[in-house]
């Protein structure tokens, strides 16, 4: 038995029955690292301290470089951050640390979670283990290949527009961004903050939930967190759909999605229905600007959040030559021209232009009220729709560098996610097949009510309690 | 009208980041791409609709004014790029 190709809840129950200890399937994981990793890339950093061995939970884990863990490196994969040893712990690493989750490392992401291929980094691209010549998705692409080589027995990301579902999509595994709110983003090093989710990266639904439990709740030191109650997220894992409503989006199945990964969402779509679920055409008619209302909204914020990263406190600082009355700003700016990669001054660059004089009404508060509009649209089909069902990404993973030229082709990709982002819902990612022309995981998306994590976990469980698609794995021996 | 050079520019000096002359043409190729995308939002009536800055509703955030721990100046320091007498220290700002 391979204890670094099981499930947390596999593991859980051999902690349980003595069959094997948390330290050997600890062992086992880091091995695997050892063996895989040199190909696929995952992690920017192994832990700098070994785990304690204490608490309910104790799974090996592998953690965004946008997540403050105390003590370690973390980076943003970015160069202007390198050298930043967190003084601190985000709200969810003291979660994970106090239910007795066992740090294996810090893992790949998009530099400061902009992209979709984890091309973007500054420690260079993390490889698809389905195929080492196609993008494991991004910007967690880190998390999500290294729980699909079992590289990790689950993961943490962040999601701003996909960048949860998308990578779990591409990698064959579970992805679910929470609703805006339900996990805190204290230390979360932020990209846009009405949009920035911590999610779950896992092998199945089952530890998705599990997983979900650990992370979630209120923390007073996230003005965004919502103080809901937190129910146990394991109840919901019901073999049951009957009676339950499905909402098919028209605009979901239109040109440009990949007819491979049209079969396999329809093949998914029959089954639910032979299971007992009523499937019901619905229509999201401002979808179709998701994309561009996203790119105002997410460029303006980060263009806002990305000002601290100045040299003045903590990570690079470029010393200017000149010491003359400007060095200040000639700081500024040579650290900053220096520290962010071509896809950070881009995205950097088209916020400052959207929020800049003369042009706010017309990008940064226009892609507001498209945003309304979006949500406006999906409120409504809730009204009589338990979950929305799409893909998660139009196509199947693409080959390193075939993207990273056309940033607009890269946007794209996120077209299917972006939604849930401006409207704050839920919304997880399934495996539903693997493409017969290129051997590479296709996903499922459910999109669920606000607060209504259960539903999309009871209609995912339902599903693969009743197919095997997330038993494949990529061969990588 | 169509993002100029010039415009690019302006806007890096705004955000300051330098955009290198070798790269300035590239730069406004790929913003004025993006752009004209985003365009297609004028398209749509948004004349009655109110803007969504959070999708989830909250209002003022209020908490107990409680002095709690935090990080120490020395903590907060220690990852200062240079630090002096306790206080993060950067280049000359005024003569």
């Amino acid at each position: 038995m391979n204890l670094h190709s099981l499930t947390a809840h596999a593991l859980l129950d051999l902690f349980k029955s003595g069959k094997a200890s948390a330290k050997e399937a600890y062992k086992a994981v880091v091995g695997r690292i050892k063996a895989v990793d040199p190909k696929v890339k995952a992690y920017v950093h192994m832990a700098s301290h070994q785990p304690d061995y204490r608490g309910e939970f104790q799974i090996p884990i592998g953690i965004k470089d946008n997540l403050c863990t105390k003590g370690e490196e973390i980076t943003c994969a970015s160069r202007i951050l390198k050298g930043f040893r967190s003084p601190y712990d985000a709200g969810v690493m003291e979660k994970i640390k106090k239910s007795g989750g066992a740090i294996l490392g810090i893992v790949n992401m998009d530099e400061f979670a902009f992209g979709s291929s984890c091309e973007t980094s500054c420690y260079g691209p993390t490889f698809n283990p389905w195929n080492l010549e196609c993008v494991p998705g991004g910007s967690s692409g880190g998390s999500a290949a290294s729980v699909a080589a079992d590289e990790a027995v689950w993961a943490l990301g962040s999601d701003t527009g996909g960048s949860i579902r998308q990578p779990a999509s591409f990698c064959g595994i579970v992805g679910l961004k929470p609703t805006y709110g339900r996990v805190s983003r204290y230390g979360l090093i932020a990209f846009a903050s009405s949009l920035d989710q911590i999610g779950p990266l896992t092998k199945d639904v089952r530890d998705c939930a599990l997983l979900m439990n650990i992370i979630s709740g209120y923390d007073e030191r996230d003005s965004t967190s919502v103080n809901e109650p937190v129910p146990d997220y394991t109840k919901a894992l019901v073999n049951d759909v009957r009676g339950l409503k499905i909402g098919i989006p028209q605009e979901a199945f239109a040109e440009g999605l990949d007819p491979e990964v049209r079969r396999s969402v329809e093949d998914a779509l029959n089954l639910l229905k032979k299971l007992g679920a009523v499937i019901k055409e619905v229509s999201l008619p401002h979808t179709p600007y998701a994309v561009a209302a996203y790119y105002i909204v997410a460029t303006a914020e980060a263009s806002s959040n990305l000002a601290r990263f100045d040299g003045v406190r903590y990570g690079l600082r470029v010393q200017p030559a000149s010491v003359r009355k400007t060095a200040l700003t000639d700081m500024y700016e040579e650290t900053r021209s220096l520290g962010f990669g071509d896809e950070v001054k881009r995205r950097i660059m088209l916020g400052t232009y959207a929020l800049s004089s003369g042009y706010y009404d017309a990008y940064y508060l226009r892609g507001q009220k498209v945003r309304t509009l979006i949500k406006n649209d999906l409120d409504e089909v809730f009204k009589d729709c338990d979950v929305i069902m799409t893909p998660t990404s139009p196509t199947v993973a693409f080959k390193v560098g075939e993207k990273i030229s056309d940033p607009l082709s890269m946007y794209l990709s996120d077209i299917y996610t972006i939604p849930a982002n401006l409207a704050g819902i839920p919304a997880i990612s399934v495996p539903c097949g693997l493409s017969k022309s290129s051997c590479l995981p296709i996903g499922l998306q459910l999109m669920g009510k606000a607060f209504d994590e259960e539903m999309l976990l009871r209609v995912s469980y339902t599903y693969e309690q009743n197919t095997q698609w997330h038993l494949k794995k990529p061969k990588l021996d | 009208m169509p993002i100029s050079k010039e415009d690019v520019k302006y806007i890096a000096a705004l955000a300051r980041i330098d955009v290198p002359e070798d790269k300035l043409e590239g730069m406004t190729k790929s913003l004025r791409c993006i752009v004209q995308y985003v365009e297609q939002l004028q398209k749509l009536d948004v004349d009655n609709v109110k803007p969504t800055s959070h999708a989830v509703p909250v209002g003022n955030v209020l908490r107990p004014d409680v002095v709690k721990p935090s990080l120490t100046n020395q903590e907060a320091l220690a990852i200062a790029v240079e630090a002096k007498d306790g206080c993060f220290k950067v280049p000359l700002v005024i003569e």
